[in-house]
């Protein structure tokens, strides 16, 4: 199977690995601690198995395009949220920042008559512009984030008070193109299945080359069989998704930018050096920076897109509620945005996680919000369940660090 | 005949030093760590540096490599005065150390530890077919049984992951590679490894500073030894002249038992 190019031990390490099995392997990635995003899949499909079960009204077609729809703006926030984690950071914020940058939209749009593209950038630059305010002073003056964020959530919560004046509230007009593409722009089917086929074929081709390469190189490979499944595998999640929102309104392009900038991240994290680095400070921050990494200026960059997708998710609940309030970006949305990343998996003590963790821990939560809404239980119970959610979930984190530790 | 140097060499005559230390003092608060050291490093020459615990050993390793900067003194890098403002700086400079913790990240598989700060890249994106395989030689070379180069560091033995220290630090060639403990976390066969793969970097021409305590181990593979006690330079051996009882005392400041020496 290998030439006899290949160094010794990495001839070794390819028979073992032909002589292991799939059960093999799961145990040892179990034993390792690596399972991933396996545990938080199976918990979603458990919760909507449940909520689908005493309601089969929560897995109609509709009710799940709204809750894709509802995931999108806290989504952008979480994924944001999944980067400063990853550093090893935290951001409180996100809620105000999102809020105020709902509330530059409605200002410069409404008031000041600036074209709807400008006062989307001003919100988005707002949000450039803390977070890379927190990244000077985090790295240069070693200010812990915990308390440097919450003040931050403070000042800027005062701003936003500020920015949206005595009325309190600005209604953006219902005939704008912002609000019309947050709140009614769909993917048109053909579209969708376009997207579906393009997507699957770019992933395969994307895979096949990976894997010639490697078997030039002489280096373990996934094998065929594998790869065909999950070929498959992606391509029945997506068609599925898109033939049964179809049924309905379908997919939201809001739903669309979501899940694109999920993949980019995803892609940068993994595959990029910035991504490595990111990981690398996370994990162990002397030896990054002993290693010849960028410490300051990876941490600054978590932070500035941090605060930049939290502004663009306060963008898009503006626009769909067609409004900024005082009580846009409140005191929920940051607790969710942060909730939604660690039970998506991603750690709070730095170096583990993925941008999926915040697609997958935002459809958990929505869904419990969702569902809990749909059986007729108050906020009270929403406020209770998702709290025990989110104790599970850091209680996993927390047991799976310890078992590697020791 | 401390502090003297060897007379008559019989091997090849060190030229200039590649990296040389005059003067330098490094204080933490109010510790004087080091204080007006001058070090050579030579070309083709393993320098070992031996000390008592808190002689200023690991901080002469750390200014060697650039993870600290002097408070007084200069570094000279082929004669020319140099700043180091970081170990990365100091490794696009072509020295590199293996450090004391060893400095892996725990949550990095082998690959991304060897390459951290210096990947491979194919356009934007990294390479991970050419690291993945060059990893596999490197290790190879090093004769490492490392089980998976994607396994994460913190699944690996104490030995294991001072094989990828090691890798790490040889990548890229420098020319001046610092061992700051390389033996303390290993048992009687994985010593004799690194020391033999530091007598393979000496004949493959590199200047190799080694850091420790155990003057013991070093014998068998250093050229020179330089005695470091309480931050200051406390005597510089030849070390095929020097005996354990010279280093001994040189190292814990007691006198010379130059009577009985005589009498061997």
């Amino acid at each position: 199977m290998t030439s006899p190019t290949a160094p010794a031990p990495l001839r070794a390490h390819l028979a073992a690995l032909e002589s292991e099995s799939p059960w093999e392997r799961l145990v040892r990635r179990l034993r390792d601690g690596e399972l991933g995003m396996l545990p938080i899949v199976a918990a979603l499909v458990l919760i909507w198995v449940v909520l689908g079960v005493i309601n089969p009204a929560f897995l109609s077609a509709e009710n799940l395009v709204n809750l894709t729809l509802q995931s999108a703006p806290t989504g952008v926030i979480a994924l944001g949220v999944v980067l400063v984690l990853l550093v090893g950071q935290i951001d409180l914020s996100v809620g105000s920042v999102s809020g105020l940058a709902a509330a530059v939209v409605a200002v410069t749009t409404v008031l000041l008559d600036w074209p709807v593209a400008v006062g989307i950038l001003a919100a988005l630059a707002v949000g450039v512009v803390v977070g890379l305010g927190y990244g000077v002073l985090a790295t240069r003056l070693g200010l812990p984030s915990f308390v440097l964020t919450l003040a931050g959530l403070l000042v800027l919560a005062g701003v936003q008070l500020r920015v949206l004046g005595p009325r309190g509230s600005i209604n953006l007009p219902f005939e704008s193109w912002f609000v019309q593409v947050v709140q009614q722009g769909f993917l048109s089917q053909t579209l969708a299945w376009v997207v579906v086929v393009g997507v699957v074929v770019v992933v395969t081709v994307l895979q096949l080359v990976e894997r010639g390469r490697r078997v030039r190189a002489d280096l373990p490979r996934v094998s065929v069989t594998r790869l065909v499944l999950r070929t498959t595998a992606l391509a029945a999640v997506l068609s599925v998704t898109v033939a049964y929102l179809g049924t309905a309104r379908g997919v939201g392009y809001t739903v669309v930018l979501f899940v694109a900038l999920v993949v980019v991240v995803d892609v940068l994290l993994r595959r990029t050096r910035w991504g490595r680095s990111v990981r690398a400070v996370g994990g162990d921050r002397r030896s990054a920076l002993l290693a010849g990494v960028a410490v300051r200026r990876t941490m600054v960059s978590c932070f500035v897109a941090c605060s930049t997708f939290a502004a663009l998710g306060g963008v898009l609940a503006a626009g769909r509620l067609a409004a900024a309030n005082q009580g846009t970006g409140g005191a929920e949305t940051y607790l969710t945005a942060i909730a939604a990343a660690v039970i998506g998996g991603t750690s709070l003590f730095g170096g583990r996680g993925s941008a999926w963790s915040a697609l997958v821990g935002v459809l958990v939560i929505t869904s419990i919000a969702n569902g809990l809404t749909l059986l007729n239980l108050d906020t009270a119970v929403r406020y209770v369940v998702t709290g025990v959610v989110l104790a599970l979930a850091i209680t996993v984190d927390t047991l799976v660090r310890g078992r590697r530790e020791i | 005949m401390t502090g003297a140097p060897p007379e008559d060499p019989p091997g090849p005559v060190p030229a200039a030093a590649v990296h040389a230390l005059r003067g330098v003092s490094k204080n933490f608060g109010g510790v004087r760590a080091l204080v007006d050291v001058d070090l050579d490093v030579h070309d083709h020459e393993v320098l070992a540096v031996v000390g008592d615990n808190g002689a200023g050993k690991s901080t002469l390793a750390g200014v060697i490599a650039g993870a600290y900067r002097p408070d007084a003194g200069r570094l000279l890098l082929d004669g020319a005065p140099v700043v180091l403002g970081s170990p990365g700086e100091a490794r696009t400079r072509g020295i590199a150390a293996v450090f004391q913790d060893l400095a892996l990240c725990d949550n990095l598989d082998v690959v991304e530890n060897l390459f951290l700060g210096h990947e491979s890249t194919r356009g934007a994106l990294l390479d991970e077919v050419t690291m993945e395989r060059q990893a596999w030689e490197l290790l190879g070379q090093l004769g490492a049984t490392v089980p998976s180069v994607r396994q994460p560091v913190r699944t690996l033995s104490g030995g294991q992951r001072q094989v990828v220290a090691v890798a790490r630090a040889l990548l890229g060639s420098p020319r001046v590679v610092v061992f700051d403990e390389p033996t303390a976390s290993l048992g009687i066969r994985q010593t004799a490894e690194v020391l033999n793969l530091v007598e393979r970097l000496r004949e493959r021409g590199h200047a190799v500073v080694l850091i420790s305590h155990q003057a013991t181990d070093l014998q068998a593979v250093a050229d020179r030894f330089v005695v470091l006690r309480l931050g200051r330079v406390g005597g510089e051996f030849d070390a095929r002249a020097v005996g354990y009882e010279d280093l001994l005392a040189a190292m814990t400041g007691a006198a010379l038992p130059t009577d009985r020496k005589s009498s061997r």
